[in-house]
């Protein structure tokens, strides 16, 4: 026996996203943002996706590139403060954007990829967040269902992982990453170093490779990957 | 706002974070806290995207390209960091891990009322992890201007923003007072140096409780 090799040109694997589909985007800011892969998709064009992400990036970077090429239909996101396109296109309704509180956000993604259907909570229940959506009693206590949340594709960024789909997150960039490689139903990652099978050491692998459709390598980090000049 | 008010203001709220504690602070001021606390204080600073063990802000010279907080500030980690995902650090503010909270604030209301996600229309940065904050940390401060660019009162008898969470605050710095939010309303502990109560009472549309004690300066 050997291990699967699931390692993909860029090309062919955002040629597998279609019109209309739901996106996952790992990242909190800069770190964790897989930004070639959405170029890649920006490139190709592919409209009236969904974007799950916790932010839109900034001005020229990661989600923006999406909106300024007109690509999504709706976000659903925590904070979209560092990115005005995103703030105006909501306020003209020619997007629409979803709030959710940021650890809900996460528990909802978390949830899908556990295979569950959703969680009870009181977080944002007296909030508008919370409307329309059902509630339950459980020990006395009125909870809203929150319902978990999957997606066609998630685009991951793995600071290492091998052929297999085994990652590493650094940092910070580790964020919403590992959830949304666990819930899509198709999980496209892509790695600035790629090793070699057995070259990570099990107990330390984050994300572990049966989640993983996908491994696309990047020879080098554009600039949007750097340290930003503020 | 002169930046003298603001740096009395920030001084004055840095007194809240005390040996031992665990702490979040929002973006923008409540961040500038920082630069006021004794440096050999014990204290774990959480960050929503996933850290604790915060250390000092580093310069872009020295900035690690995965290592910012929630505010997306260069930052370096303390000794005894962890890292961990979106869904860990959540699960602490939730569980109740955190004994304080540093919010900034759009209105607060006499009965502890926060609106700082949204103004309808106008600015809708969005909620980010104030939700969970707020309504999960032990002790929530806000941190704000006493008045809005317009010079409207943002300590408020009730909001008409989308709030953030209901009766959460426990206490407001803002750059003419100290005000505490408890059972029997709004109640005014400190003013800034130069002004008298009543031109606090003035340029507040909430109600304040006067103690009978003399109200301290900072």
């Amino acid at each position: 026996m050997k291990t699967i090799d699931k390692s993909l040109p860029i090309e062919t694997a955002i040629s597998k996203i279609k019109n209309g589909d739901t996106v996952m985007i790992g990242g909190f800011g800069v770190p964790g943002t897989p930004f070639c892969l959405i170029e890649e998709l920006v490139k190709q064009g592919q409209t009236g996706l969904t974007i799950i992400k916790n932010d839109a990036n900034e001005t020229g970077m990661g989600v923006d590139r999406l909106l300024e090429n007109g690509q999504v239909k709706k976000l659903i996101v925590t904070h979209i403060g560092l990115n005005p396109r995103a703030v105006k296109m909501m306020n003209e309704k020619v997007l629409e954007v979803e709030f959710c509180a940021q650890g809900i956000l996460a528990e909802r993604i978390r949830t899908a990829g556990a295979g569950l259907f959703g969680f009870l909570t009181d977080i944002g229940l007296d909030t508008d967040l919370a409307k329309g959506k059902p509630t339950t009693t459980l020990d006395g206590k009125t909870l809203l269902i929150e319902k978990a949340l999957t997606a066609d594709y998630a685009l991951i960024h793995g600071q290492r992982a091998d052929a297999f789909g085994n990652l590493t997150y650094a940092s910070s960039a580790r964020n919403f990453n590992p959830l949304m490689a666990m819930a899509a139903d198709h999980t496209l990652v892509e790695t600035e170093s790629l090793l070699a099978i057995g070259d990570l050491e099990p107990e330390e692998i984050h994300t572990p490779g049966p989640f993983v459709d996908g491994v696309i390598f990047l020879p080098e980090l554009t600039e949007n990957y750097g340290v930003i000049q503020r | 706002m002169s930046s003298n008010d603001k740096n009395k203001m920030i001084a004055r709220a840095a007194s809240e974070i005390q040996d031992g504690m665990t702490v979040n602070l929002g973006i923008g001021f409540p961040t500038k806290v920082l630069d006021y606390l004794d440096p050999g204080l014990s204290v774990c600073l959480h960050s929503e995207n996933g850290i604790s063990g915060v250390g000092p802000t580093r310069s872009i010279d020295d900035a690690d390209r995965n290592l910012i907080d929630a505010g997306g500030a260069y930052i370096s980690t303390l000794p005894g960091a962890a890292f961990f995902d979106s869904a860990v650090s959540f699960a602490l503010v939730r569980r109740g891990r955190l004994d304080l909270t540093i919010l900034g604030a759009f209105q607060v209301a006499e009965n502890g009322d926060l609106a700082n996600w949204t103004i309808p229309g106008l600015f809708t940065p969005g909620p980010g992890g104030a939700i969970e904050l707020a309504q999960k940390a032990r002790r929530v401060v806000i941190m704000t201007t006493h008045q809005d660019k317009k010079g409207r009162s943002k300590i408020v008898r009730q909001c008409n923003l989308p709030l953030t969470a209901s009766s959460c605050v426990d206490r407001i710095y803002t750059d003419m007072a100290v005000i505490d939010v408890t059972d029997k309303g709004m109640v005014l502990r400190e003013i800034a140096e130069g002004l008298q109560v009543d031109d606090v009472i003035a340029a507040t549309d909430a109600p304040l409780l006067i103690p009978d004690t003399p109200i301290a300066t900072f």
